[in-house]
């Protein structure tokens, strides 16, 4: 039998905008409880709301960023419904009127490159949030009430959670790059629902759609949807089908929980704002946004492959994060030598990320110490094994890599004499080992390098050692 | 000399000539209010040491000779759905009766700005829902003229308050004819000026496309007055308009023009739509007796007709009643207000709070709105009301195209008795029947004082077209000097 995953996702990305979507409140993540509220974003009796420009522009440079329609002519409607996080009792978003419409996201699945396409992206507000104490008091806390939202809705046009897993990924990059937004998942300044079901490719059965509600995980989102498919085939193959419900994942028990069931669809009410003027766009405006926005993702990537003669993997990698792309860039200006440069970073720099859990952005290596770092290794100062423990010094300490050398004597000895002194040592000590080798034993060389390095605590010149020490050997 | 019965534009002559002091002026209307209150009940709160603390700051500025404002030092009432910082504002309902809002509308701020003193909060149909001030959750105001009768609604403790001098200024608010009727009903100037000049900042939305701050005076040089003060734009207020031009100066009206020159020429419009047969028929000979007054002051009257009108008051309540089931939602009982004090779930709490803290009117409305707004319904009611409010607003337009006002008696009856109405919502809903289409079209109007029934007074309704509030003015001034003067 065959069957055929369907995933749509909404995805709801707080815009960093320095203020609120419909006052002068900072936008500013944190503070105090209830400290960054005012009668408007309070929804105080008598308070109006004045929408934010920046907000607007913000949206508009996603859409274009996702190959969006935009809609010259929009508005704001009130979506009504009871919340204590919410403020006015209704939500300020839009209807049947979005800011965007259409547009794209590419992703290279394992079938080659797929466009998923976009129903729309919409401005609203968000609402505030709730923590619930252990004395089963309710707290909430209106600091993120009125922050601006987009809220990016997908045609159910992916097959596996691995295609939604790179759609989302390539989704936060874009808006990093275009700084609209800084897609904090712990933050909840990207929250994610799936909407998943699963055809029968053979009898044309499926199940009713499943929506998993606020996912604040990469890793979360694609557990959630491995456990829901297999739980919609289980069901499938057993003849039942699910009920159309809202679920939510626990990440503990590793599994998805029923949250409601949509026996019948919410009825919000929705009408025009009219607090608020209709937003007008003019093209112009929206020809200016485009011709300022930044170098994208897969722009950049295709840049790196054909001016830095990068592999396709390693262009990709550098390229996924702006910051990091950035840092090459900055690097290669110290050092020209662009697949060395890509080398060390893909290498021994991305290893440190990972194992520190931090991004290239936050470390006290700078492109500068990188560049220099690399200069003193091609030119023979000191030796790639050497480089490596400078590098991870500057991480440790941030000191220059010249400071470093000449702090720990890390030098590369290059000086025949000296070398020479240290080789007839080693082979004084290990009079067997040259027994061996000249038995045939090619591998008492390679003991005797060591014995070497070691003896010269990891400075000498291994091209040197290699072939003064054969010569060496046949003099004795 | 009784210093409240002066005019304001007197009282204010007179503060800054020194010939009286704000704080003289503001303790004499206290002394009124108490001497009165206990019949009228035009306040839900007052603001007597406040107010006295700002007469004497008026009153020291004038002694060192500093620039004062436009208001400065006279009494003024405010309506209690305007928000005043740090003074109880309810709305007329036991949801807000511990409200203390931490902000000041825009209007009170101009207010304050321009050295006026707030007397009080006055009193109001709740949440602005009423034809009579009888659905006040602090009991109802009595019109100063019979204290049997209901003073109009919903801005009848402003109204009320004017008339029998407790404050010589008052600020109301009109959704469907909420500043016309009261001005009517209680023989003064009301003005419901066109939508966006006044901001509605820090004023409670009822229904927030229709809702409008206005004013009240007991002749129309003191509403023109008390309007020049507050108009204007405001960045907090997305619907306000940027209008300079159309900004109300009062000095663009001075004494010394003959009342007979403002009507010179004025061309008016009489929609024949504008009776029906529930009407009084002696508010309409008043009426007429009106109409000739301008006409032999020089205006040229024709009678026209607006088509579309008869539908207005189903599509205002259609509209205003979807607006304010929205615009009530906030009134849940978590974070400000009243709430219940018994409930198990989140639902039981909004639930049981809105059930024991909105009154009757109220809850009629919110139910209304949110049926004609559900699913399946909004197309016949909500979006059909929208297009009949479109065909109103170009009815207006092809009128104002041709004439410069329009007129029309302000209300179908006359001042009730109190409760005689309270059973019967929609023989009340009718009273709004000439004053709504000008809130859907989003026009200017002011009612004034044309005549007596019975010694009950009758209301005039001069319409102008929006942001000319310059031609009401002059038919306002016109008009009152002709009556003033015998005709
Ligand atoms: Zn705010």
């Amino acid at each position: 039998m065959a069957y055929k995953t369907i995933i749509g996702l909404e995805i709801h990305t707080e815009l960093m905008t320095k203020t609120k979507m419909f006052c002068s409140c900072t936008n500013a993540f944190g503070g105090e409880a209830n400290t960054h509220c005012c009668p408007v974003c309070l929804g105080l009796p008598g308070a109006l709301p004045v929408i934010n420009k920046v907000a607007i522009e913000y949206a508009i440079k996603s859409g274009i960023a996702f190959n969006c329609k935009i809609n010259t002519h929009t508005r704001m409607d009130r979506k009504n419904y009871f919340y204590s996080d919410l403020v006015k009792g209704y939500q300020i978003s839009q209807d049947d009127l979005p800011l965007c419409e259409g547009g794209y996201i590419e992703i290279e699945s394992e079938e080659g490159t797929k466009k998923v396409h976009l129903e729309r992206i919409h401005i609203e507000e968000d609402t505030g949030k709730q923590t619930h104490t252990t004395e089963g008091d309710t707290l909430i806390d209106y600091n993120r009430a009125g922050v601006p939202l987009i809220e990016i809705v997908t045609k159910p046009e992916m097959n596996t959670p691995e295609e939604a897993r790179l759609f989302l990924e390539n989704l936060r990059a874009t808006l990093k790059y275009i700084e609209v937004s800084d897609c904090k998942m712990e933050e909840g300044s990207l929250r994610c629902d799936v909407n998943i079901n699963i055809v029968d490719t053979e009898t044309g059965n499926k199940t009713n759609i499943t929506e998993i509600k606020n996912l604040n995980s990469f890793r979360g989102a694609v557990r959630a949807m491995e456990y829901e498919e297999k739980r919609h085939i289980e069901l499938l193959q057993k003849g039942e089908n699910t009920i159309k419900e809202t679920r939510r994942w626990d990440e503990v028990k590793g599994e998805t929980i029923t949250m409601r069931t949509k026996g019948d669809v919410a009825d919000y009410r929705y009408a025009a704002d009219g607090d608020l003027a209709e937003i007008v766009i003019e093209d112009s405006r929206i020809e200016e946004i485009k011709n300022n926005l930044p170098e994208l993702p897969h722009h950049k990537k295709e840049r790196f492959i054909s001016d830095y003669d990068l592999s396709e993997y390693d262009a990709g990698v550098l390229t996924a994060s702006k910051e990091l792309a950035l840092f090459f860039e900055e690097t290669i200006k110290y050092i020209d030598d662009s697949k060395l440069v890509s080398n060390w970073i893909m290498g021994d720099v991305l290893r440190r990320l990972k194992d520190e859990e931090i991004e290239i952005q936050d470390t006290k290596l700078t492109p500068k110490a990188l560049g220099e770092l690399i200069n003193i290794v091609k030119d023979g100062k000191i030796n790639n094994n050497t480089g490596k423990k400078v590098l991870k010094e500057i991480f440790d300490t941030g000191k220059e890599p010249e400071t470093i050398i000449k702090e720990q004597g890390l030098v590369q000895i290059s000086d025949e004499g000296a070398l020479k002194e240290i080789v007839s040592k080693v082979l004084d000590e290990n009079e067997q080992s040259i027994i061996d080798y000249k038995n045939g034993k090619d591998r008492a060389i390679g003991f005797l390098v060591g014995q070497i390095m070691k003896a010269s605590k990891g400075k000498a010149n291994p091209q040197m050692v290699n072939k003064m020490l054969i010569e060496m050997i046949n003099e004795r | 000399m009784d210093i409240t019965k002066l005019s304001a534009f007197e009282m204010r002559k007179k503060i800054s000539k020194k010939e009286i002091s704000s704080k003289e002026l503001i303790t004499a209307h206290f002394n009124r209010i108490e001497e009165v209150e206990k019949d009228i009940n035009a306040f839900i709160t007052l603001n007597k040491e406040e107010a006295l603390k700002s007469a004497e700051k008026v009153d020291e500025k004038i002694v060192k000779g500093e620039q004062i404002g436009l208001l400065a030092g006279l009494p003024i009432g405010i309506k209690d759905n305007i928000v005043t910082k740090d003074l109880r504002t309810t709305c007329g309902s036991k949801m807000l009766e511990n409200f203390i809002p931490p902000y000041d509308a825009t209007v009170v701020t101009r207010i304050k700005e321009a050295d006026g003193i707030i007397i009080g909060k006055t009193n109001m149909d709740e949440f602005a829902m009423g034809s009579s001030t009888e659905t006040s959750y602090f009991g109802p105001t009595k019109n100063p003229i019979d204290t049997e009768r209901v003073p109009g609604g919903s801005s009848g403790g402003s109204a009320a308050a004017v008339k029998s001098n407790e404050v010589a200024l008052a600020l109301g608010t009109d959704t469907g004819g909420s500043i016309r009727q009261p001005a009517a009903y209680c023989d003064i100037v009301g003005i419901k000026p066109s939508y966006g000049i006044v901001s509605r900042y820090g004023t409670v939305s009822m229904a927030n496309t229709l809702d409008q701050v206005g004013v009240f005076g007991r002749d129309v040089k003191d509403a023109v007055f008390m309007l020049s003060a507050i108009t204007g734009y405001d960045k907090k207020d997305s619907t306000s308009f940027n209008n300079p031009e159309g900004t109300i100066i009062f000095g663009s009206f001075p004494e010394e023009i003959d009342y007979r020159d403002y009507l010179k020429g004025m061309k008016i419009g009489i929609p024949r739509e504008f009776t029906y047969e529930g009407m009084d028929s002696r508010i309409n000979e008043e009426i007429k007796k009106s109409i000739k007054i301008f006409e032999s002051l020089g205006a040229e009257i024709e009678e026209i007709s607006l088509p579309h009108i008869e539908y207005g008051l189903a599509a205002y309540y259609i509209i205003s009643t979807s607006e304010i089931s929205s615009n009530l939602a906030r009134f849940d009982g978590v974070r400000y207000g009243y709430r219940a004090k018994e409930y198990n779930t989140l639902d039981e709490l909004y639930t049981n709070s809105r059930t024991e803290a909105f009154g009757e009117e109220v809850k009629r409305r919110i139910m209304l709105g949110t049926y004609s707004l559900s699913r399946g319904y909004a197309e016949d009611h909500y979006k059909k009301a929208l297009k009949v409010r479109t065909l109103i607003k170009n009815d207006f337009d092809k009128a104002f195209s041709k004439y410069d006002i329009i007129l029309s008696p302000t209300c179908p009856i006359l001042p009730f008795k109190l409760g005689e109405k309270a059973k019967n919502p929609l023989a009340m809903y009718m009273g709004d029947l000439f004053t709504v289409p000008v809130n859907l079209a989003g026009l200017c109007a002011m009612s004034i004082p044309c005549g007596y029934v019975e010694g009950l007074p009758v209301g005039l309704q001069i319409i102008g077209d929006r942001l000319k509030e310059a031609n009401i003015i002059k038919a306002g001034l016109g008009f009152e000097g002709g009556v003033k003067n015998g005709l």
